[in-house]
């Protein structure tokens, strides 16, 4: 391809650019437009203003408070009359300190596909992995157990109950403590997972302590989860102050967790033998 | 000018996959004319006006409901005991009955005689009342209509989903000046499971907004507006399905709402609402949609996002002639079966194009005169909204190519947030160019004979014959307990909402259902006479 006018690629330029050093040891960064360094990036957004010239003064002040300079409204439409659409480019005059960004620590298992999930039960288990799922005490808010059991599922993933190799059993809501480890003794379930949205007196967390030490009770010869008991799940969007040892329970799930980081963590929490990847 | 005859499929075919159809959904309508259910009960009650809430939100149709329930039992259905209270009683109306009901103040009783008599002919002065009402709001809808112009198909089908009324009002109009023909208003998750229907105005949704008799008057009435504003009617869709399928059905027939999500199978398979209540319910609402002519919606297009796209191709198909033939047997005209399909599948796989443009085509020539529903991609919608743009594009042009009625317009944050104004004017443009652009093209489209989409759509429609002879020797229960739709597998004992669900003792009496089953919906307005697009 032919390089657009004032390319810094021309011909020539590479014997006398050798790079300062090698990529994977820079330090400071900016965003990458076709040079390096030239911290190119390109935005959207839409202002409640009608288009024209003022809406464009609006959407440069805006790209400068972003900290772009020099920027260019490249596109500007109006959407009916009381609101613009623009498409900004510019430079960001922002620089990343990229050694001083410690590396995440990762989930400690692998994210998991319905069919690798559903493999490693097959191979490992020899048999369906059973759970039930339920909203306990006077939670009536079935939406964040749905979102993980039903097919339906949430964020574009379909729930638990579309892994061919688990076997879910949904209870739904207002389900007692007694109840619930009833069923999970009827039908030897390998997990419970528990759902719990109202928060009002931290009924959420009572009731979670109240769940689990009915489980721990109900299995006094348990020797961890699996080996002896069902694993305990608690999901709900309050739950970022405890920890699952203050609960009694194996494991937290907080806000827009999804159906595949469950299916994951029962794999890797009751397939211990499985690969991981 | 309908694109019709292009795949040359064998007549005899299709005759024999709509009698295996036929054949398959009748147990089930045995079913459904042989039960009732909580909520077809309340539906006889709001159609009877019977509207409000406790003041902890509790409907006075669930009031009086649950009460007759209590003492007489659901199986003789609600309308003898309801109206021989109050014929009898101190109570003025429906309303005063149950407030009185929910204190425990009245003794309800199957009456029998001359009280049996006065009884059921109050309830039916009460249910004529309901469905002359909804007559009215057809009536009213083809005036509309004929007052501000119908748009020319593919209609637009464009959603909104802020949770306020409030705010959906201007987002919605904002749609209909940006070329929207369809609105759609996403419903709050999870109101499917909810065994009543909320009551007026509200604010506060999780991902929609609730459906409630006030919403839709609001949203209605603002889209009435915009329509004459534009000269463009502007039609106007929720969802009747869930466990509160038969008492949304009627809200909106009295509301005038013009389009209803309302699949035969959704509930079960992605819900996990027990199948006997969804078929029950459905029957019941199905009824009231045909009489309200409202255009009902299906929802093939949710198979295609759990099973694969290509593999499960013949299941969509299947569910499509079984919603055909419980809608028809409802009253449904061919005009008001609004069948869904997708564009759903993987973009990586060799002419996946050409294969969406075969399971398209094939749709439109077994359904030559339904107003069919063609969603976009969602599952091979991966964030990256560039090349999404650019799958949604080639959906437009498949639905362009193949004639298809209704199109959802695709987003290209799908998944990611629900759409900003911004998303859906792209969206918009990305339609209009391709509309515009391609014109008649559907025209020119005529794939070769015994070429690639014409073998690949008589390959689906063998596989549907394939499937629905398993069904019929198996019973559509079963086939449903064995997770033949979606994958998922829904036993005709489990779910939600079986509790709700009684065998018609002799003499059951619901005079909404005796007008419903007695009266052609259709006679007297006429067919609707929307014209299937080329």
């Amino acid at each position: 391809m032919t390089p657009p006018p004032g390319s810094t690629h021309s011909a020539g330029s590479t014997d006398t650019q050798a790079p300062a050093e090698p990529a994977d040891t820079r330090q400071v960064i900016r965003p990458y437009g076709d040079t390096t360094g030239d911290g190119m990036v390109q935005v959207s957004f839409t202002l409640p203003v009608p288009a024209g010239k003022r809406a464009d003064a609006a959407a440069l002040q805006l790209a400068g408070k972003m900290g772009l300079d020099p920027a260019s409204v490249v596109h500007a439409k109006p959407m009916g009359p009381d609101f613009t659409f623009f498409i900004v480019y510019g430079r960001v005059n922002h620089l990343i300190d990229y050694a001083s960004i410690p590396v995440p620590e990762g989930r400690e298992y692998p994210l998991l596909s319905a069919g690798e999930v559903n493999l490693a039960i097959r191979a490992t288990l020899g048999r369906r992995l059973v759970i039930v799922g339920a909203c306990i005490g006077t939670d009536a808010h079935t939406v964040g157990i749905d979102a993980i059991l039903n097919v339906k599922g949430f964020a574009g993933e379909k729930g638990l109950e579309y892994y061919r190799e688990i076997q879910v059993v949904n209870m739904g809501a207002q389900v007692t403590v007694e109840e619930l480890v009833e069923r999970a003794k009827a039908e030897n379930v390998d997990a419970v997972l528990v759902s719990q949205v109202v928060t009002q007196r931290n009924a959420h967390l009572h009731n979670t302590k109240q769940m689990a030490g009915a489980f721990h009770a109900e299995y006094p010869t348990a020797v961890a989860a699996g080996m002896g008991r069902p694993l305990l799940v608690v999901g709900g969007p309050r739950f970022d102050t405890v920890t699952p040892e203050d609960l009694g329970v194996d494991r937290i799930f907080g806000k827009g967790t999804t159906p595949a980081e469950v299916a994951s963590y029962l794999v890797h929490a009751l397939l211990p033998g499985e690969a991981t990847q | 000018m309908t694109p019709q005859r292009k795949l040359d499929l064998d007549p005899a075919v299709v005759g024999r996959a709509r009698r295996l159809a036929a054949r398959a959904a009748e147990p089930i309508i045995e079913m459904a004319r042989t039960h009732t259910t909580v909520s077809v009960e309340r539906a006889l009650l709001r159609l009877a006006g019977l509207a409000g809430a406790d003041s902890d939100g509790r409907p006075w149709a669930n009031h009086l409901a649950d009460a007759v329930r209590d003492q007489v039992g659901l199986e003789h259905g609600v309308a003898l005991p309801v109206w021989d209270a109050l014929v009898n009683g101190p109570h003025g109306s429906l309303v005063e009955l149950a407030e009185a009901a929910a204190r425990g103040r009245v003794s309800f009783r199957l009456p029998a005689g001359t009280d049996e008599a006065n009884a059921r002919e109050a309830a039916r002065r009460a249910a004529r009342a309901g469905i002359t009402a909804i007559d009215r709001r057809r009536a009213e809808r083809d005036r509309v209509l004929a007052e501000v112009g119908d748009p020319a198909q593919p209609w637009i089908y464009l959603i909104v989903a802020t949770g306020d009324i409030y705010e959906d009002i201007p987002q919605a109009q904002a749609a209909a000046r940006e070329g929207a023909d369809v609105v759609a208003v996403i419903r709050s998750t999870g109101q499917s499971l909810l065994d009543f229907v909320p009551e007026g105005a509200t604010r506060e949704g999780y991902a929609g907004t609730y459906a409630t008799q006030e919403n839709f008057r609001l949203m209605r009435s603002a889209l009435d507006d915009v329509s004459r504003e534009l000269g463009r009617y502007v039609r106007l869709t929720n969802y009747a399905s869930g466990l509160c399928m038969p008492e949304i059905a009627t809200l909106a027939g009295l509301e005038r709402l013009d389009m209803m999500l309302n699949d035969c199978m959704y509930g079960i398979i992605f819900r996990d609402i027990n199948p006997r209540r969804t078929f029950i319910d459905q029957r019941f609402s199905r009824q009231i949609h045909a009489r309200a002519g409202i255009v009902i919606n299906t929802g093939e297009d949710n198979y295609l996002t759990t099973a694969d796209a290509v593999d499960a191709a013949h299941t969509v198909i299947v569910s499509q002639l079984l919603n055909e033939r419980f809608g028809h047997e409802a009253g449904l005209a061919d005009a008001q079966l609004g069948l869904g399909h997708a564009f759903e599948i993987n973009p990586a796989i060799p002419e996946s194009f050409r294969l969406e443009l075969a399971h398209a085509q094939l749709v439109r020539e077994l359904f030559p005169d339904a107003p069919l529903k063609y969603m976009p991609p969602t599952k091979h919608m991966t964030g990256n909204i560039f090349a999404g743009y650019l799958l949604d594009a080639f959906f437009n042009l498949a639905g362009v190519m193949t004639g298809q009625s209704i199109i959802l317009i695709g987003m290209m944050t799908e998944g990611i947030h629900t759409p900003w104004l911004s998303d859906r004017d792209l969206a918009l443009e990305n339609v209009r160019y391709v509309r515009d652009a391609c014109g008649g093209l559907a025209d020119d489209f005529v794939p070769r004979p015994g070429g690639f989409v014409a073998q690949r759509a008589r390959q689906v429609l063998s596989e549907s014959i394939d499937l629905l002879e398993e069904i019929c020797d198996d019973g559509l229960l079963n086939a449903i307990a064995d997770g033949t739709f979606g994958i998922t597998r829904r036993p005709a004992d489990r779910g939600k909402g079986l509790d709700g669900v009684a065998e018609r003792a002799d003499g059951y009496f619901n005079p909404a259902i005796e007008i419903l089953d007695a009266e052609d919906p259709h006679a007297r307005h006429g067919v609707p006479t929307e014209e299937v697009p080329a």
